[in-house]
């Protein structure tokens, strides 16, 4: 296995982060589609780790296995073991709907809810009841707008539309409607691909802040973007983990050809 | 010449003509030149329109000149017709055709006429259908001022009484006729009340169930059948209001002691909301579905439930589509006769009880103008009156509808 070299790399940076996710030989099945192929991959605390490979290779369905999303498509099968914190996520003791609370979401296309700016982050803890009165609401919503690098250019109109904000500032939006039901882990799916270079800078710098005390999952086509914002990248090709270690490793000396292939623009 | 074998013989001159103009085109044109030119049937039909449209304009001239006869004597107005306008009418058309064939060379633009006489063609369509609806609506509101000349306005909109057996002799006494008409809408909102009632709420839930809850097999199933429900006659859920439901809530008010007559509001509202539900189901189900999937995942995304998911983003997003889906199978309920004339009956209650019958606008123009009627009588213009409220009540719920929709729109994309 691929892995298997990257092992002491792989020690090392535990050793600093501890690992918050861990899966084990993880198959995902969409009826007769077998879309991974016994994955493993350890997701270090306050780090942000990418996935990188061609289209259809199984990215996202790997993403959407950590917070159980895939429960929603009703061809979907998921085997093998996740744990989060030591606990099987798709063990019996756990409430997927909870779970999502805990590992939030950010998706490719911005998807604000057509509502106002403030209705949007305050809808998560709304449903879960984290704030007892308006202003422990206001609190929220206007931590998890500054966190979210948007408070500047918001504050005076919460409560018009979100969906009335350039692409950016919904992607950021979205971003800050998932921390404000305080997740402990994030992923991203593809997070600037329908944003313009300016946006997608301030995103990045927003997850770059956001380390410190999230763990960030981005699934990303910009080998670049992999590079800039991310300490620990793994290469996925054909539903399979073909390499995974520290970002600069893997993009300076990667050890399977085809990441190599991949990183210096030969197939993808 | 009579009317069929003058059109045998136009047609058949235009189809000489086109296989004239695309053999021409073929031989000529299509030889002389490099450049790509207009296909030969394209030619063949240049040479048609302008067989043609000679012809028919002639016709309009002429049968507009019918509306006004010319004050000549009727013999030679018979020749006129017979056998001037026919020759002149064969005349114009073999003008026309020989004339576009001549003409026929690469340079022509053939395309051009084809295209502009489609634009005619649509345009006139389109006029055809506004002038169409004017015409009602302005006939309508001249039959409505007579109307007014006879009762006075104040009687109509605020009388509270309506029996409008007028009579029909002289010397008749004890039926002048009234024509209040406030009961008549009151039964009509009382009715579409109810029938709503039961239609928005078991509409809407099933379009939920539908699109989140429903598998695809269920729902390839099910889709198709509550769609055949909405084909249904209104006549047929006529007679089931009257024969099953009237009685049967006639015989449970029995059962309970209370006195329900077998005409009740209450039971054409119910039938009526039945016939409405598929109608509200299906077009809410196509607006539940039309939001985005990925407002779904964000809700999802943030550990909602799928109740709540459904209540707080879904049905919010769909809420514009849904307001008006309610307007329009308000504004068809309203305009519903067919229910409402088996099963309410004929009855001007000034009621809010719907236990009670009553009777609707609809049913009311229906009894005016069955039977024999004078055209000028007040019996018959009022049912013009009460076509026109109706006419613009229903224009308002629909621009209503319309604005609301754009509105939440807009506030959607
Ligand atoms: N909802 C779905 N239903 C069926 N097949 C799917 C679904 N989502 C993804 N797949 C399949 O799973 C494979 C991996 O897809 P995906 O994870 O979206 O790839 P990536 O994100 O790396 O481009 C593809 O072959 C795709 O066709
Ligand atoms: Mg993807």
């Amino acid at each position: 296995m691929p892995i298997q070299a990257e092992e002491n790399v792989e020690n090392r940076s535990n050793a600093e982060h501890g690992v918050i996710i861990s899966t084990r030989d993880v198959n995902v099945y969409y009826g007769d589609n077998h879309a991974l192929h016994g994955v493993s991959l350890d997701i270090n605390k306050h780090q942000v780790t990418s996935l990188i490979g061609p289209s259809g290779c199984g990215k996202s369905t790997y993403l959407r296995c950590l917070n159980r999303m895939n429960d929603t498509v009703d061809s979907c099968r998921v085997t093998g073991e996740i744990l989060l914190d030591g606990v099987d996520i798709y063990g019996p003791s756990v409430d997927e709907v909870l779970l999502r609370a805990r590992v939030g979401m950010v998706f490719q296309k911005p998807n604000p809810f057509p509502k106002s700016i403030y209705d949007n982050v305050a809808y998560g803890p709304r449903i879960h009841g984290l704030a007892d009165n308006k202003d422990d609401l206001d609190e929220i919503v206007l931590t998890s707008l500054e966190k979210a690098g948007l408070i500047k250019e918001v504050q005076d109109r919460l409560h018009s539309s979100g969906t009335g904000l350039s692409g950016g500032q919904q992607q950021r939006l979205c971003i800050a409607r998932a921390l404000a039901v305080r997740p402990d882990i994030i992923l991203m799916d593809e997070p600037c691909s329908a944003l313009d270079p300016i946006a997608t800078a301030k995103v990045e710098e927003l997850i770059d802040e956001l380390k410190e005390n999230y763990t960030i999952i981005i699934v990303t086509h910009s080998m670049q973007q992999a590079a800039r914002i991310s300490q620990r990248t793994a290469f996925f090709h054909l539903g399979e983990i073909v390499e995974t270690g520290d970002t600069e490793k893997l993009f300076t000396s990667p050890t399977d050809k085809r990441t190599q292939g991949y990183i210096t623009g030969r197939f993808g | 010449m009579s009317f069929y074998p003058l059109l045998i013989v136009l047609l058949l001159m235009s189809a000489v003509g086109y296989w004239f103009g695309s053999k021409k085109a073929l031989n000529t044109v299509r030889k002389s030149t490099n450049f790509i030119t207009p296909r030969p049937h394209q030619f063949g039909l240049y040479v048609v329109i302008w067989a043609l449209v000679p012809p028919v304009i002639l016709s309009a001239i002429w049968g507009m000149l019918q509306v006004a006869p010319l004050q000549i004597e009727a013999g030679t107005l018979r020749q006129i017709d017979q056998v001037v306008f026919p020759v002149l009418l064969l005349l114009a058309t073999g003008a026309g055709l020989y004339f576009a064939i001549l003409r026929i060379n690469p340079d022509l633009r053939v395309r051009r006429t084809i295209e502009g006489l489609v634009y005619v063609i649509l345009i006139l369509a389109s006029i055809i259908s506004i002038l169409t609806t004017v015409g009602i609506v302005l006939s309508l509101l001249f039959e409505t001022i007579q109307f007014f000349g006879k009762v006075p306005m104040s009687e109509f909109f605020f009388g509270l009484n309506w029996s409008p057996q007028t009579a029909l002799r002289a010397d008749q006494v004890g039926s002048s006729g009234a024509f209040g008409s406030v009961p008549l809408f009151t039964g009509t909102l009382l009715i579409t009340f109810i029938a709503m009632c039961v239609a928005v709420p078991l509409g809407l839930l099933s379009a939920v169930y539908m699109t989140e809850y429903a598998s695809s097999k269920f729902r390839a199933v099910v889709k198709p059948l509550l769609e055949i429900l909405a084909g249904i006659p209104t006549v047929v859920y006529g007679f089931f209001a009257a024969l099953t439901v009237g009685v049967f809530f006639r015989d449970l008010g029995d059962s309970l002691g209370i006195d329900v007559v077998s005409e009740s509001a209450l039971a054409a509202g119910v039938v009526m909301g039945m016939m409405i539900i598929p109608f509200v189901s299906s077009l809410s189900d196509d607006i539940i579905m039309a939001v985005p999937q990925s407002l779904r995942d964000g809700s999802y995304g943030l550990g909602a439930t799928k109740s709540e998911t459904i209540r707080k983003v879904i049905l919010p997003a769909a809420l514009p589509g849904i307001v008006g889906a309610v307007l329009l199978a308000v504004s068809r309920a309203i305009g519903e006769t067919m229910i409402v004339v088996m099963a309410a009956g004929f009855a001007a209650n000034l009621t809010a009880n719907p236990l009670q019958a009553v009777t609707t606008v609809t049913v009311q123009i229906v009894g005016l103008l069955v039977g024999d009627q004078e055209f000028d009588s007040a019996k018959t213009l009022a049912a013009f009156a009460l076509a026109l409220v109706l006419f613009i009540v229903t224009l308002c719920l629909n621009v209503i509808a319309l604005m609301v929709v754009r509105k939440y729109r807009e506030e959607y994309d």
